[in-house]
């Protein structure tokens, strides 16, 4: 939209359009040139007057009021209260864009999440502060996933976590000590109701509704207002989490839709398209979201993020996960061979990587034998997938019995160990043992990469 | 002072500015934010801001500086972390209070009042040229930090400090120019980055960096002075070789340009970095580093100044006389602020929407790098390396960013995704990478490792691809059915990949390994081959030679801690000698 004979008008300001009727609708400032201004509008178009709609620019960007009390609400995807309940009474409003985080002002992620999934746990290891997309594909079960992780996720020897016995990491509402430092901030963009329905449900399930800030962009809303959408939810998160020292649990998805606004939004400024028609500058984009999770010096709280995104056709390379891959510390893949083939929740564990696991795991952490078995595990299965293939074409007599063995291997690791299904909630001890179970298949020769002295100490001893 | 006409995102356009030179800094608006001009038309200029531009309209003022966007030189920079624009970002956070960058802010990068021990080196009436040590400063304990005269300078010098403690700001020496002019001169010095520093003369790399990473030294080595780049899909590792190398390379100084990369990988170098030691000096390794971090998350238009900031830093040590390494990740983030600046100035897009100009901005970056005669009249010799990340979107590797580099530099270390799935790292692909240095680095090899390190080298390379040919008909017919010497390479292979190039850097005894131990090691691994291939002549089986005890010694041989392992691999190599002609013999036996 154009805007003229504007005066002192900023970029990147929030502009509100009244409608003859009295409606307002919000937009930002794309670009003032002279006495024109370019405003790209939030909300749809649709009823607005040229003749007798008015522009107001507010001389400051979009911002959201945040206050402790958006725990246990529903916002719609522009941060308006869409639950029924009154407006929030805001402590302080904040530009939603945020400020780039000094890196000499972060701190390490280091601190182990428990998320009660082997194949996260045990080989792509969540630690706080991390951002750890779910590369997902249509009709692939990463909510389910999701959901999972949100409901088990718990941080080892914390004592502002509530205990084992007490089941959930997100304990209804005040029961517990220190239980009101964990919060979750669910961002729901361009999903459909069912889907959103699910998470909300689920949170109810659980008594996490409680401490969950929900911002729902659902699939009949505007696009533009996406692009709004996470910015909001992380706006809350880093208040939550940096003024109120919690530890804030970032849910977003879906972030293809994020993307594709953002590509509209771009085609109708006539940028010059990148990838795919996507601009040239999604991965800034991207990283302006995913670069706001972390943990800061001096700060206890804490912003873990897990943006979900459907990958599509499956695609990797497709320049949304591609990007995101670039900026996020790794990424947990879901593989729709293992979904056909009934294996819950289908992990695909060889492309998946933690980037901080190293720092959150080992002795202190998770056990001194973490590192070793993790390597030995992903070599194992990669091996025993690779003999398992030359099987199916050469017949298993055309492996020698030690490649017999690794194909065996793969199979069980899938059955047993990515297999655990939504309800399991492994320690990562039992993940440990269970890894060790499992290489106790293979001959104790072919576990160069674990050191002796853990072998002796860990490897269960066969029979006979 | 010109006022704002328009802003969209980092691109300002402002008139009133016919007294400014193209690529003067300016200072736009009340929040007195850096900006370049990058073009100029009548007295209408477009600036690129290195600053979130939000709040800023038409009317603003605009001030110019009159100079060139340039670095500030001198004692103070090592062991700091700088954004793309050289600002501390330490005392940023000191001053500012706040873990976010606020806008505007202005803090000198090398701070002006710390005292620095100075030693003066050239004494009154000496007759200097650009480049001549006035003095010196020990900067850290491994670094000595050299103070030159300035380039563009010559004549005699009228006084010269004595020995004492210095800020930055004050005079250590007064030249008397030819004119008879006198010109102070201190400790610090400005240079525009967009130029590179002069040097007498280049001359052809000669020697190797040592990195202590097996692949890279022993299979595709980088010279000193020459240019590298890591090209790989995300999760490929490039980050992790891109921290071994700043970690481990023999070099003097390392400046570490972290460019529109994670937050927490600059963070991570930050607090692990001071905790590691250099094998070289025995002292941290942070007292030997220079860290530009202008991550993903901070202004686009600083991140396309940060490479520049980063090698102009880098020359100024190597004209020191210092081996100097640049290590920038990533190259395509860079070149993407520069589509992202190209595409507001509307300027014609060439490929995939990068500007026209790209590959020659590439160029121009790398041939920064170089070893060369120092100016002065002492000849140091000094040697700049530039080492570079590229981020092919989806591995794609037929991109502009991937080709404009490929065609420049010389060593080419190609990460693959499926290695890394494999958790070989590091994931450097065997086949597809090359270094051109070889020739180059010959005589090095074979004065300081004999002829029979590069002779190895070559035997490994063709173990790697007769493995690589066998794998093909393996997937037809089935590992038994190869004669016994093919079993045989497949092995020794196999053992050259898992027991050589495989190295883990998060194990303190393999992280690093040097020269001496890589050449040992892979001798090692080719004397089992030739010795089973001798043995399978005689008629041994391949099966009983692959039980060997010692193979399994030769899996753990990377572990053995650095001052056993010579011992041990000698002890290695005589029980191996030892299992085989067993097995020969019993071969014979049973004949």
């Amino acid at each position: 939209m154009l805007v003229k004979m504007v005066e002192n008008v900023a970029y990147d300001e929030l502009a509100e359009v009244e409608l003859p009727g009295g409606h307002i609708r919000r937009g930002r400032v794309l670009e003032v040139n002279g006495d024109t201004a370019v405003v790209q509008l939030f909300e749809s178009a649709a009823g607005i007057n040229l003749a007798q709609s008015k522009v107001r620019f507010l001389g400051h960007p979009l911002q959201l009021g945040v206050s402790e009390d958006m725990l246990g609400r529903v916002f719609n995807g522009m941060g308006r209260p869409m639950d029924g309940g009154p407006e929030i009474l805001p402590q302080e409003y904040r530009d939603i864009n945020g400020l780039p985080m000094n890196p000499a002002a972060r701190d390490y992620p280091n601190e182990f999440i428990q998320t009660g999934v082997s194949t996260i746990d045990g080989l792509n290891t969540l630690v706080r502060g991390q951002k750890l997309p779910i590369f997902s594909g249509s009709g692939l079960p990463h909510a389910n996933l999701a959901a999972q992780i949100t409901r088990q996720a718990r941080v080892l020897g914390d004592s502002g976590m509530p205990s084992r016995q007490e089941g959930a990491a997100i304990p209804s509402g005040k029961s517990g000590a220190g239980a009101g430092n964990f919060a979750v901030v669910f961002a729901a963009i361009g999903i459909t109701f069912e889907e959103a329905e699910f998470f909300a449900r689920e949170f109810q399930r659980t008594g996490a509704i409680h401490r969950t800030v929900l911002f729902s962009n659902l699939a009949d809303d505007p696009a533009v207002e996406r692009i709004a959408t996470p910015r909001m939810a992380l706006t809350a998160a880093e208040y939550l989490a940096f003024e109120k020292d919690m530890h804030v649990l970032v849910i977003m998805t879906d972030l293809t839709n994020y993307a594709e606004a953002l590509r509209e939004v771009s085609a109708a400024k006539k940028e010059v398209p990148g990838r795919r028609g996507f601009p040239g500058y999604l991965y800034t984009d991207l990283a302006t979201l995913y670069e706001r999770a972390g943990r800061q010096r001096g700060k206890p709280g804490s912003i873990t993020m897990i943006p979900i995104l459907t990958m599509p056709e499956d695609d990797k390379t497709h320049p949304i996960p591609d990007l995101t891959g670039y900026i996020t510390e790794g990424q947990i893949i879901l593989s729709r061979v293992l979904y056909r083939q009934g294996i819950n929740p289908p992990v695909d564990v060889l492309p998946s990587l933690s980037r901080l696991k190293d720092k959150g795991i080992g002795k202190g952490k998770t056990r001194e034998d973490h590192a070793d078995t993790m390597n030995q595990l992903f070599a194992a299965y990669s091996t025993g997938k690779d003999n398992r293939e030359l099987m199916s074409i050469l017949g298993e007599g055309a492996l020698t019995p030690t490649d017999r063995l690794y194909a065996k291997f793969a199979d069980e690791f899938e059955k047993r160990y990515v297999n655990q299904g939504y309800g399991e909630d492994r320690s990562i001890e039992e993940t440990l043992d269970l890894g060790w179970e499992l290489l106790s298949i293979l001959p104790t020769a072919e576990l160069k990469r674990i050191r002796q002295e853990y072998i002796q100490k860990y490897l269960p001893k066969k029979e006979g | 002072m010109g006022k704002v006409v328009k802003v969209a995102g980092p691109l300002v356009v402002a008139t009133g500015l016919g007294q400014a030179n193209l690529s003067d800094v300016v200072r736009v608006g009340p929040q007195r934010l850096m900006g370049e001009i990058l073009s100029m038309r009548g007295d209408t200029a477009s600036i690129q801001v290195y600053e979130e531009t939000s709040g800023l309209g038409p009317g603003a003022e605009v001030e110019l500086t009159g100079h060139a966007m340039s670095v500030e030189l001198g004692p103070g920079m090592i062991g700091n972390i700088y954004d793309g624009i050289q600002r501390p970002l330490e005392e940023i956070l000191k001053q500012t209070n706040s873990n976010h960058l606020p806008r505007g802010v202005e803090v000198p990068p090398i701070d002006p009042e710390t005292l620095w021990e100075f030693t003066p080196v050239a004494r009154a009436g000496d007759r200097v040229v650009e480049g001549d040590v006035i003095g010196t400063v020990p900067e850290t304990p491994s670094v000595l930090h050299k103070i030159l005269v300035p380039p563009n300078l010559k004549g005699t010098l009228k006084s010269v400090a004595s020995a004492g403690a210095y800020n930055v700001r004050q005079t250590v020496a007064v030249l008397t120019k030819e004119d008879g002019t006198d010109v102070e001169l201190t400790m610090g010095q400005r240079w525009p980055v967009r130029v590179g520093r002069p040097y007498k003369h280049k001359y052809p790399p000669t020697r190797p960096l040592a990195t202590g990473q097996r692949i890279v030294d022993t299979f595709f080595p980088v010279a000193k002075g020459g240019t590298a780049a890591i090209p790989g899909p995300f999760g490929s590792g490039k980050t992790v070789m891109q921290h071994a190398v700043a970690k481990w390379s023999d070099v003097d100084i390392v400046v570490y340009i972290g460019c529109g990369e994670r937050g927490n990988e600059m963070t991570d170098v930050l607090r692990e970095f001071p905790q590691l030691t250099d094998p070289r000096t025995g002292e941290s390794l942070m007292k030997r580093t220079v860290l530009i971090a202008n991550t993903s998350d901070m202004p686009v238009a600083a991140r396309e100044a940060s490479i520049y900031t980063g090698v102009t830093i880098a020359e100024y040590f190597r004209d020191m006389g210092y081996d100097v390494a640049v290590i920038a990740d990533s190259t395509s983030r860079w070149a993407e602020a520069l589509r992202e600046m190209s595409g507001r100035l509307e300027e014609m897009p060439g490929e995939e929407g990068y500007p026209a100009y790209l590959a020659s901005r590439l160029a121009q970056f790398y041939e920064r790098a170089g070893a060369v005669s120092c100016l002065g009249s002492d000849d140091r010799q000094g040697s700049l390396t530039a080492v570079g990340a590229v981020s092919p979107p989806g591995g794609d590797l037929s991109e502009p960013v991937s080709q404009g580099t490929m065609r420049i530099v010389k060593v080419f270390w190609a990460l693959d995704a499926q290695l890394a799935y494999k958790r070989h790292f590091p994931a450097i692909n065997w086949l597809g990478s090359y270094s051109l240095y070889l020739d180059a680095l010959r005589p090095w090899f074979d004065e300081k490792l004999g002829k029979q390190f590069l002779q190895n080298r070559e035997r490994a390379m063709s173990l790697l691809q007769g493995e690589a040919s066998l794998n093909e008909i393996v997937q037809l017919v089935g590992k038994d059915a190869l004669s016994p010497a093919d079993q045989l390479t497949l092995e020794s292979a196999r053992m050259v990949r898992e027991d050589f190039l495989q190295q883990n850097s998060f194990v303190d005894v393999d992280a690093f390994s040097s020269y001496d131990r890589q050449a040992k090691l892979l001798a090692l691994i080719l004397d089992y081959d030739r010795l089973c291939r001798q043995a399978i002549e005689k008629g041994a089986g391949a099966a009983q030679l692959l039980a060997i005890p010692s193979r399994e010694k030769i899996g753990r041989a990377k572990s053995i801690p650095a001052d056993q392992y010579v011992q041990a691999y000698g002890e290695i190599v005589q029980a191996m000698e030892h299992e085989i002609d067993a097995v020969v013999e019993k071969a014979g036996e049973g004949l």
